[in-house]
């Protein structure tokens, strides 16, 4: 047996990817289907010396990864559904300083408390617009372990990159399933360290003044500058300001520094797409289903293709729009109400040509749920 | 090192209304750093929302404002990853105690190492004078027109109950004793609370007929005494200031540095 | 290996799901195959029906879950009058002799084994009940090597209780390979 061969959980496939690309502070509160991943961090984080912390809830589990990443540590949280409301303020606190970390949503069925134990994608536009006021986002998933373990990977260069929270939104199917997975190498993925200042000790350091790129170097909080962090809009000392010019400019900043980036954020995989007269779209645990489909109607001599979005946010409307040119028909297959459904809508050229094929009764959406959609779509009946 | 040097002083006039007491707790907080001798490169302070997080902005530390009543989570994130440094959290009644109540009796249990000012107003002052969980029974206020019917906390046995291993109160009259506990507080290992009455002569003195901010002291100085004071025995109406709890009982940092050699172990049991 | 879609189900605290994960397991770390697993969650895994599905494979599973199992293990009543609907044609239904009647026509192979009867009589521990199914199972499927049961087991229990699991998976292989010759 190769040591780094594994049959473990996609939990488990998301805490090896965490671990991979150097977290060592995680702080959350137990909630189902994402416990595993503080379970199992509580056993990993103190060997290797880092630290794990089951805090009174999932506010203060969100306050205190944001302060320990403020400190030059990479973090990480989990939670589900209510708790993933619960996030929201704090989510918010993270993108107005511009401070790293990775909160996974392993989601569950809603409103409110829901379905615990099965499986949904309902907190697609939750991750998108939960916490108030404008605001751009990150906001990655994956349908196998393998690809689990690498996106989480992804989450935290994206979120040491930009500066930013990244959501990993996972779903009930995906966190629970075993499955093998070879953790990669050392080395294997590239990993994106955290840009330092190079300001001297007793210079005046701006924490929030932007370099040309956009990128903003920061200094471990508690180190050797001084300086002021605040969720109010800032000068670039970081402190609290209302001048509209400022107000502006930062708000601009924080929206424009990832959606101008979507290029390199979009992460996407797709299959037979070359003559595919339908075009299906999904991603998580649905695009599986809609992968078995796929390749079974295609040995058939079926004309269906399949785009795997792993990239949810900012949404690569530009892709989807050039992918989906030549398709009769688009069917988006989701375990919602159409929240993807309705962004490849504004894509493409032809909305009338999107359809949604869902299934929202806490059951993983089966190839043939998703089959007689397609035959009832194009009429030809169950 | 002068007071001066331990303030930004290019962000001052500061907001506060004039005779309110919550200066007079920046400069207590001030004097007893000085007095410890601590570098301020080694001082964090986190505050969260409201008239009191904003000290946090006039201080040369590490500071950094939060969210309304999660100052201690994001502190305790940041005492985790950095447990050399010396935390500093001031939180008003409101703040601490309404939509932060639960953040603080967890992080008094935990015993984590940082000391956590209350500047108790009664009142939500940035908001406009609503009434708080301190306001009191019989109070009036902004949102309490025809009299406040919510009964107080008494902040002393709140965080006695919940495990704090330092537990002090003091008020804006006695700016010497302030010193002195919040001296004690921060050289404590362990959850410190310190209780400070702080006037509000704006709202909460205002709608509650206190008269002059100088009125305000005052009223703290007649109504309050020392812990088991001759005074308190003749007349037990009177408030007791000074250190309620004061006890070593295994810090949290600390410990958690024993759990990581425990499975650090338990990895090289396995690898041998 | 054609792809095998098996379902574990008995009631909770009959160790099925750890007797799927470690079937899983085996096909995937010790034999080079590929393998999901997952489990109905909830109170379910704490008593009630309980069910947990397995795909073995030698090429990339897609769809995790089993809609129409090859193999059906039903360790209970309720199960099997839930489950034995799903069966495949022409695949196996592996039952216990204490706990099933198997009085339904179903279009597969139906063995009924004294799987626990000779646990409790041999080993006198109803905790390795599980491994004995799973030995029967092995026995009539040829899904996987005993070696590679053991070597998961190796991994999960303490070395002290690894020589009645091993017992307890013996007595399944010997099921199992009696009754295929019969």
């Amino acid at each position: 047996m190769k040591k780094n061969l594994k049959f473990i959980q996609g939990n488990e496939a998301c805490v090896e990817g965490a671990l991979y690309a150097g977290l060592d502070f995680f702080a959350g509160y137990p909630i189902t289907p994402s416990t595993e991943i503080a379970e199992m961090l509580s056993i990993r984080l103190p060997q290797m010396g880092g630290k794990f912390l089951q805090m009174e809830d999932e506010i203060a589990s969100m306050c205190a990864i944001i302060g320990a990443s403020l400190t030059g540590h990479k973090v990480m949280t989990a939670t589900s559904g209510p708790g993933f409301s619960l996030k929201q303020e704090a989510l918010g606190y993270a993108i107005m300083t511009e401070i790293p970390c990775v909160i996974v949503n392993v989601q569950r069925g809603g409103p409110s408390t829901g379905n615990p134990t099965h499986v949904s994608q309902g907190d697609v536009n939750q991750s998108r617009w939960g916490t108030h006021g404008d605001h751009a986002i990150i906001v990655l998933t994956a349908s196998n372990h393998p690809d689990v373990f690498a996106i989480t990977v992804e989450a935290f260069n994206m979120a040491e990159t930009y500066r930013t929270p990244v959501i990993l939104l996972f779903d009930e199917v995906i966190g629970h399933m075993r499955e093998r997975l070879v953790i990669p190498q050392k080395g294997e993925i590239p990993l994106v360290q955290r840009l330092k200042t190079e300001v001297k000790r007793d210079v005046d350091y701006h924490p929030y003044l932007p370099r040309e790129d956009g990128r903003l170097p920061m200094s471990d909080f508690g180190g050797i500058h001084r300086y002021n962090v605040t969720g109010l809009f800032h000068d670039m000392w970081g402190f609290p300001t209302d001048n509209p010019q400022v107000v502006h400019g930062l708000l601009r900043h924080l929206v424009d520094k990832i959606n101008n980036n979507v290029h390199q954020i979009a992460r996407w995989k797709e299959y037979f797409l070359e003559d595919a007269a339908t075009i299906l779209i999904s991603y998580g645990s649905s695009a599986r289903s809609s992968l078995h489909l796929v390749k079974e109607r295609r040995a058939r001599g079926e004309q269906l293709g399949l785009i795997e979005l792993q990239t949810l946010w900012p949404f690569p409307y530009g892709m989807i729009r050039q992918k989906c040119e030549n398709a009769r028909t688009i069917v988006v297959v989701e375990m919602n109400m159409g929240q993807i459904t309705h962004e490849v809508k504004l894509a493409v050229h032809d909305p009338g040509k999107v359809f949604l094929a869902n299934r929202i009764d806490g059951e993983l959406i089966t190839p043939d749920d998703i089959k007689k959609i397609i035959r009832l779509i194009q009429g030809k009946g169950v | 090192m002068p007071i001066k040097d331990y303030i930004r002083e290019r962000f001052f006039p500061h907001l506060w209304c004039s005779g309110c007491g919550h200066g007079i707790v920046l400069n207590a907080l001030l004097r007893a750093i000085e007095a410890l001798g601590i570098n301020k490169s080694n001082i964090v302070m986190v505050s969260g929302i409201g008239c009191s997080s904003r000290i946090s902005g006039y201080v040369d530390f590490h500071t950094m404002h939060t969210l309304h009543g999660r100052a201690l989570s994001f502190a305790t994130g940041i005492k985790m990853s950095r447990p050399e440094l010396t935390l500093i959290v001031p939180m008003g009644d409101g703040d601490a105690l309404a939509i932060g109540g639960n953040h603080f009796i967890h992080t008094a249990r935990r015993n984590i190492d940082m000391t956590a000012i209350i500047m108790n107003n009664r009142t939500y002052g940035m908001t406009g004078g609503q009434y708080s969980p301190l306001s009191g029974f019989g109070t009036l206020a902004t949102t309490a027109p025809y009299s406040n019917i919510d009964h107080d906390f008494d902040v002393v046995e709140l965080a006695k109950a919940a495990g704090a291993s330092f537990v002090a109160r003091s008020t804006t009259y006695h700016v010497q004793q302030l010193t002195d506990i919040l001296k004690a507080a921060i050289e404590h290992k362990g959850f410190s609370a310190v209780e400070v009455l702080s006037q509000c002569p704006e709202y909460f003195g205002r709608k509650n007929k206190m008269g002059t901010p100088a009125d305000m002291l005052e009223h703290y100085k007649e109504n309050t005494t020392t812990i088991g004071s001759k005074k308190k025995q003749e007349n037990p109406n009177l408030l007791e200031r000074g250190i309620f709890v004061q006890k070593q009982i295994p810090e949290y940092c600390s410990e958690y540095d024993k759990i990581i050699e425990k499975a650090k172990k338990a990895v090289e049991g396995k690898t041998e | 290996m054609e792809k095998c879609r098996i379902i574990f189900s008995g009631s909770g605290g009959q160790g099925i799901i750890t007797a799927a994960v470690i079937l899983a397991e085996a096909a995937v770390l010790y034999e080079d195959m590929m393998a999901v697993q997952s489990q109905a969650y909830g109170p379910q895994a704490r008593g009630g029906v309980s069910r947990s599905d397995v795909i073995i494979s030698d090429s990339t599973i897609d769809f995790p879950k089993v809609i129409q199992p090859n193999v059906l293990i039903c360790l209970t009543q309720a199960a099997y009058n839930a489950y034995s609907p799903l069966i495949r044609p022409g695949g196996l239904l592996l039952s216990d002799e204490k706990f099933v009647n198997t009085d339904r026509k179903a279009d597969a192979r139906q063995i009924r084994l004294p799987m626990y009867a000779t646990v409790m009589e041999t080993i006198k521990k109803p905790v390795v009940f599980n491994i004995c199914v799973l030995g029967a199972l092995i026995s009539l499927t040829k899904l996987v090597k005993p070696e590679s049961i053991m070597n998961v087991l190796e991994t999960r229990i303490p070395q002290e209780l690894l020589k009645m699991n091993n017992e307890a998976l013996d007595l399944g292989i010997k099921m199992g390979t009696t009754c295929f010759r019969s």
